[in-house]
């Protein structure tokens, strides 16, 4: 039976946030509830009346064991760039210059 | 460059305000999110994969020193400390808030700068030449015409709701650097036989699912006469483009259905309609436009100067960085210079807040204050002497900005990919990095040579995969990233879409097939012609046969 996670957009800054147990929404995929195909359903419903908090919610499928999710784009989705970025990618002087 | 008149600031400070209002409607849930969509992406925001996503125009590529500062600032205080420079000459922000947006673009507006038609399918940001009014091989500055174009294609109010997007390009240079045979509407400067300079208009150019490259609809154009021409096209494309089918609304598309022929005699007789009417552009506006891109002060100053030659024989890496990095100027004595984005290992088209005040500081201090954004995502500064090149090549080595590696193997070209994009179906910039490692020894590099290497992480090509010399398609083949190999695509006027060397590459695979086709390269290469030459001479055959026995 397929194991689903809720996920959306929060609406003021655009990040990625999980539906948890406790009906909020969290930045960290681990908080996120596990729910049965129509049970996930029935959140997305419901958070789609939260239209002040996230944008378009949405039902990700897992993977059959363990929390990941199954597809690539919705791992990355869920634990951000694979690549790191920004200051913390910057390349040093000799290694920038192939030398 | 071009400054805003008061009209301009006021247009842009009511956008500012209006889009300002529709923010804090939707925050308060006034406006639902169907309803805020369109007017948000109207503004250059897109809701990404991991957060929301700003595009501000950089219009044809065109910056100060000031407008560079003011880039940084935002990357520093409203994002994670970096932007990313893309194909079409704009800079993304990948993290902003949606409740900092409002801030985000007054602070833009007041730099004379926008996120308008970023986005939406309307005339997006003109795009030209980065080397446009300095290149040797110029017949006339496009600048003062793609300021023309923006200004005319801007609030258009017939055009706000095209079937799909619209995108143009100009060029003036014999070489064009503009890729003005993939745009919807490409433009290049031409002089006819009376020795008056006019535009060659090429239409239906493109990429995406449907590569398509453009076809002259009209050899010459009097400049007089461009925005009627232009019109003829906007409303025959407006009226008959369709609007049934997302992947079939695009121009080229139209000009297939009705042929190249069927489409002229439409736009020529719409012209007919229109031509010499009020649409057309008064010769003292383009001299008034055109004033805003008079020729700097320049120096007396010779060629070659001694201090240069004397730089370039003290330092190896100094000699490979000027042999690859700085292009003829128009102007004795000065260089045009290309500041490389892509450091090996590096992520193509990113820079930090802090490189782009880097940056600035070397505009102020080598370049009159002048930066441009290249469609290969790097960073021009267009009026560097001569005799100061060794200076700034200090400069930029301190700051990790001297990569000595424009127009070879490592100086790709990449979409976002699926690291960011909520298109994509593959990561490109990882293949990036493994590709520039791969390749990093610069020395090899320059041995091997001129060569485009362009990677899309989805059939929409934003990575120009279909024009590269090397393209890479990125595609989801049952749930995971797989690599297609395409050879012998060209941007330019010899204008070419890659052929399919082989599908079905892992990453890995397909870094390991482009130095395959490097050897095959280099083992047939003759009198030390260009990669894209020998393919045209030897085919692909021999490329993919070797790819097949390697595989």
């Amino acid at each position: 039976m397929s194991r689903q996670i809720v996920s959306a957009n929060r609406l003021t800054d655009g990040l990625v946030v999980f539906r948890t147990a406790a009906g909020t929404w969290s930045e960290r995929v681990e908080d996120a509830r596990v729910y049965t195909a129509e049970d996930a359903e029935i959140e997305v419903a419901a958070a789609s009346r939260e239209a002040t908090v996230v944008v378009g919610a949405y039902a990700v499928d897992l993977e059959e064991q363990g929390s990941a999710p199954s597809r690539l784009r919705e791992r990355i989705r869920a634990t951000g760039p694979t690549i790191a970025y920004g200051p913390a990618a910057v390349i040093t002087p000799r290694r920038a210059a192939g030398a | 460059m071009y400054r805003y008149d008061e009209f301009d600031h006021q247009v842009v400070r009511e956008r500012v305000a209006e889009f300002s209002d529709q923010v804090s409607r939707r925050l308060s849930g006034d406006l639902s999110e169907e309803q805020f969509r369109p007017l948000r992406l109207m503004n250059g925001v897109y809701l990404q994969l991991h957060a929301y996503m700003l595009r501000v125009a950089v219009p044809y590529g065109e910056l100060t020193s000031g407008k560079m500062r003011r880039l940084a600032h935002i990357a520093r205080v409203y994002d994670r400390g970096y932007g990313h420079f893309t194909t079409r000459q704009n800079i993304q922000f990948n993290w902003p808030k949606l409740s900092d947006i409002p801030a985000i673009l007054k602070e833009l507006a007041e730099v004379e700068m926008h996120a308008i038609q970023t986005s939406g399918n309307c005339i997006r940001n003109v795009t030209t030449d980065a080397f446009a009014g300095v290149a040797a091989d110029e017949i006339e500055d496009p600048r003062p015409w793609a300021e023309v174009l923006r200004q005319w294609s801007t609030f258009h109010p017939e055009f706000t709701y095209l079937p799909r997007k619209f995108k143009i390009a100009i060029s003036g240079g014999a070489q064009d650097r503009a890729a003005t045979f993939f745009h919807d509407i490409g433009i290049r400067l031409v002089r006819a036989e009376s020795g008056d300079a006019g535009f060659q208009i090429i239409v239906g150019g493109g990429m995406g699912r449907t590569p398509r490259v453009g076809r002259v609809l009209n050899g010459f154009v009097a400049k007089s006469e461009i925005l009627s021409y232009l019109e003829a096209i906007l409303r025959v494309y407006n009226l008959h483009g369709r609007r049934d089918n997302k992947y079939k609304a695009r121009i080229k598309i139209l000009v297939d259905a009705l042929t190249l022929e069927g489409f002229r005699a439409e736009v020529d007789a719409e012209w007919q309609r229109i031509r010499g009417s009020v649409v057309e552009v008064p010769a003292e506006e383009v001299e008034r436009i055109g004033a805003y891109f008079a020729d700097p002060d320049w120096q007396a100053l010779a060629d070659n100067p001694p201090e240069l030659a004397a730089a370039r024989s003290r330092s190896s890496a100094f000699n490979g960085w000027v042999s690859a990095n700085v292009m003829a100027h128009r102007v004795p004595g000065y260089a045009a210079v290309t500041v490389s984005l892509k450091p090996v290992g590096g992520i193509p088209g990113d820079a930090t807040a802090d490189q782009m005040d880097a940056l600035a500081d070397f505009a102020d201090r080598y370049s009159l204050g002048a930066l441009r954004v290249s469609k290969e995502q790097n960073i021009v500064l267009p009026y560097v002497r001569q005799d100061q090149l060794h200076a700034l090549w200090q400069a930029l080595v301190a700051e990790g900005l001297a990569t000595a590696n424009k127009g070879l193997i490592s100086d790709i070209i990449a979409c976002p990919g699926l690291d960011y994009c909520a298109l994509a179906n593959a990561r490109s910039i990882p293949l990036a990095q493994m590709i520039s490692e791969r390749f990093s020894d610069i020395a090899r590099q320059h041995d091997i040579g001129e060569v485009t290497l362009n990677i899309s992480g989805c059939i929409n090509a934003c990575g120009h995969h279909h024009v590269g010399n090397i393209g890479i398609l990125g595609v989801d083949k049952r749930g995971e990233e797989s690599y297609q190999l395409v050879l012998g695509g060209d941007a330019t006027q010899t204008a070419a879409i890659g052929d399919i060397a082989g599908p079905g590459f892992t990453a890995e695979g397909v870094v390991d097939a482009i130095e395959t086709v490097i050897g095959v390269y280099l083992a047939q290469r003759q009198n030390g012609e260009p990669f894209i030459d020998t393919y045209r001479r030897i085919g692909l055959t021999p490329f993919k046969e070797a790819i097949n026995a390697a595989r």
